[in-house]
């Protein structure tokens, strides 16, 4: 992984530094609270429903286990022992102190982490594919651009007061795991004909309140071009972006009002002037970087034809469910679940961060990876090793196999902590956990992505699940809406609103009625979303209003 | 009196407000709106001329009629939004003005860091802010990743 040099260590002390200075001066009266607000949230300090709400980025969900100690050492120490992985593979904490806020800072500058730029209308973590560097589909390894984005991001002067936030996602395999078309820009990347590698370019997707699939504004841009054509966006964008009204401000709006080929246009044109400014990336830059994520020392092994004990079903289905594939034989990825049915989905203890650092140590060469489906991933497992990670993973509950399937929900905090909740999510996910009690039950479901947000801000990516559920409220009563077809994968669609929402009594309900529609009309083993783009959303509204 | 700093000190300037008026004043250090440049002959002019750019406004576009302005005041009608960042690298980068830039409206000292990187050269400090600290919020950072208006070179040309 990247390692910070003399130069990016100081950036991250200054940053406390200053911190530190704004919190006292808050604290002293000398920083009314309307304009410390947008410099907290540049530290990702949220003024939560009961306590302030401390988000830590986690580059691309990258993580040393030194890393994940001090993770765990801040959630003993500020919090009330947890942390919570949220759906940009980064970790948050719900119960600082804002007078201890600096010394968290602190603790993670001596890790080489940082809380820069997680709110606010900034450029915000990049995110990646949780399989980046192990994934078989891989054209080139995604995370060196990343760090190159997430530098040049970094306190970027020209960019910190946006019309409003701004994400980038980057992938580098066939197969979309990063969700880059409902990101403000995502890039994919390609070869041209010619054979060079460089990036297709996507602009405009975005979920919230108008979630919108973004649109191709480059089919090609050189590697070498990759600072300076996002240097062109963002300035456009500053400059242009409406900012009289927030739920209007993303570059999806504008995207919507000018189109493709006029937005395309206006970003070549200003392009055109920076192109060969000295932004432009270096071969020994790109390689510098390239350097940091060089395969670890993989030893020559057989893929095992079996695993582990066959007897035993619960291995067996874990295998099945949570082990993907990588691209050394006799190794594989391992999906560390934050998704067992008493635990709210992406929470985890300082205790189990601890063990998962010392089995990343043990199996994985101290790495681990954050994803955004809220579950951690242990990258690169020997598959002779897989029977004892499952058994020690078991023992901190870390090891229901579920990867992918209905019950591995990605949910907001909700009305649980959330000051823009319209209702409660958690408690939701809990519910669904208690109808999908039947592990075979829900691995012959197959594939079914449920996501669950408790407002239009959609935290909790349900315009991009196969199910969704939105909380909403009724005339101060919780209601939930329900969303199905949605994806954020290669053919990525949102979701459709299938009628009336319903009580929140009746939402477990709702959703359990729908699978079993699903299971009635479904051909062979195609999953729920296939369903839905085979058939429509009117079989399942008819059953669901009956 | 404004408020008023560049990065090294506090300045004792007075400048006569035309902006509103018809008839712009012929000598002294004046402050004009865009739309009374055309009226204005910047070379004969006895004292300096400060223009006012709203921050929507094409900068690009704008330019050839202002360029001969000592300072082109560029404007934060509230601190969070960050239209005028863009229009400052613009003349500093692109059209290369050599004038000063100055920062007005709701120019807070936490936002003053960056001002200067993107090519401000003065700013116009809210009343409430203290202008002593303020000259101390310079110097925030020593590491910059960016090229700018104050660093030709991004970091990894320099490391
Ligand atoms: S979706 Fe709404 S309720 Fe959920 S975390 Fe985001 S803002 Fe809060």
């Amino acid at each position: 992984m990247y390692v910070y040099d003399q130069y990016d260590q100081k950036i991250v002390d200054q940053r406390v530094q200053e911190f530190q200075d704004q919190v006292e001066r808050r604290i002293n009266g000398n920083l009314p609270e309307e304009e410390f607000r947008p410099l907290r949230l540049m530290n990702g300090l949220y003024n939560q429903l009961h306590a302030y709400m401390l988000r830590v980025a986690i580059p691309y969900g990258l993580l040393n286990t030194k890393q994940v100690r001090m993770l765990a050492h801040i959630a003993r120490k500020y919090d009330k022992g947890f942390a919570h992985f949220t759906t940009r593979q980064n970790v948050q904490y719900n119960w600082p102190e804002l007078e201890q806020v600096p010394n968290i800072l602190a603790d993670l500058a001596s890790v080489q982490m940082h809380a820069i730029q997680t709110s606010g209308n900034c450029i915000r973590n990049t995110t990646s594919d949780e399989y980046a560097g192990v994934a078989p589909d891989e054209l080139e390894d995604p995370r060196p651009y990343c760090e190159i984005i997430r530098q040049w991001s970094t306190f970027h002067p020209e960019f910190t007061y946006l019309p409003r936030k701004f994400k980038i996602a980057v992938t580098g395999a066939e197969k979309d795991r990063a969700a880059i078309q409902v990101h403000d820009i995502g890039l994919r990347l390609r070869k041209n004909s010619e054979g060079e590698t460089g990036f297709e370019v996507y602009v405009g997707g975005g979920l919230g309140r108008t979630p919108v699939v973004g649109d191709v504004v480059r089919e090609f841009l050189p590697k070498k071009d990759l600072l300076t054509y996002l240097e062109a966006i963002l300035r456009v964008y500053n400059l242009l972006g409406r900012r009289d009204n927030k739920y209007k401000a993303r570059i999806k709006i504008m995207l919507k009002a000018l189109g493709r080929d006029k937005l395309a246009a206006m970003i070549e044109n200003e392009w055109e002037h920076i192109k060969s400014s000295s932004l432009e990336l270096t071969e020994e830059e790109i390689a510098r970087v390239q350097d940091f994520f060089a395969p670890p020392s993989y030893e020559t092994l057989d893929d095992l034809s079996e695993l582990g004990d066959d007897n035993n079903q619960d291995f067996q289905r874990w295998v099945k469910q949570n082990v993907k594939p990588h691209k050394i034989s006799g190794y594989a990825a391992v999906v560390v679940t934050l998704k067992s049915p008493d635990v709210a989905p992406g929470d985890i203890t300082d205790s189990q961060l601890e063990k998962v650092a010392d089995l990343a140590d043990e199996f994985s060469f101290g790495m681990v990876r954050a994803t955004h489906k809220q579950n951690l991933i242990l990258a690169d497992v020997k598959q002779k090793d897989l029977y004892t990670l499952w058994q020690a993973l078991n023992d901190i509950n870390c090891a229901t196999a579920n990867a992918g399937c209905i019950t591995d929900m990605i949910c907001c905090p909700g009305l649980t902590y959330c000051s823009l909740a319209n209702a409660h999510s958690i408690p939701i996910a809990e519910e669904i956990n208690q109808r999908f009690d039947d592990l075979d039950y829900v691995h012959d479901l197959g594939e079914l992505r449920l996501n669950i947000s408790g407002c239009m801000n959609a935290c909790g990516h349900h315009h991009v699940a196969a199910i969704g559920i939105l909380g909403v409220d009724k005339k101060g009563k919780e209601f939930y809406q329900v969303t199905i077809g949605g994806s954020s994968g290669d053919e990525a669609s949102i979701g459709k609103i299938l009628g009336p929402s319903f009580a929140r009594e009746e939402i477990a309900d709702a959703i359990e009625n729908l699978v079993k529609t699903y299971v009635e009309l479904r051909q062979d083993d195609e999953p729920f979303l296939e369903t839905v783009r085979r058939i429509g959303t009117n079989p399942f509204k008819e059953r669901l209003y009956a | 009196m404004p408020n008023l700093i560049n990065t090294q000190s506090i300045l004792d300037e007075s400048w006569q407000d035309c902006q509103e008026l018809e008839k712009i004043a012929c000598d002294g250090d004046i402050i004009v709106a865009i739309d009374q440049v055309e009226y204005l002959d910047f070379e004969g002019h006895n004292g300096r001329v400060a223009v006012t750019v709203p921050n929507d406004e094409d900068i690009v576009e704008l330019y050839p009629s202002i360029n001969k302005a000592d300072v082109i005041r560029l404007q934060f009608p509230a601190f969070a939004d960050g239209r005028a960042y863009s229009q400052a690298r613009l003349l500093r980068d692109r059209l290369g003005f050599e004038g000063d830039i100055r920062a007005t409206g709701d120019v807070l000292r936490d936002q003053l860091f960056q001002m200067h990187r993107c090519g401000f050269s003065s700013f116009e400090l809210r009343e409430d802010q203290n202008a002593e600290l303020a000259l101390t919020d310079f110097s925030r950072f020593d590491v910059l990743y960016q090229p700018a208006a104050d660093e030709s070179l991004p970091l990894f040309k320099r490391r």
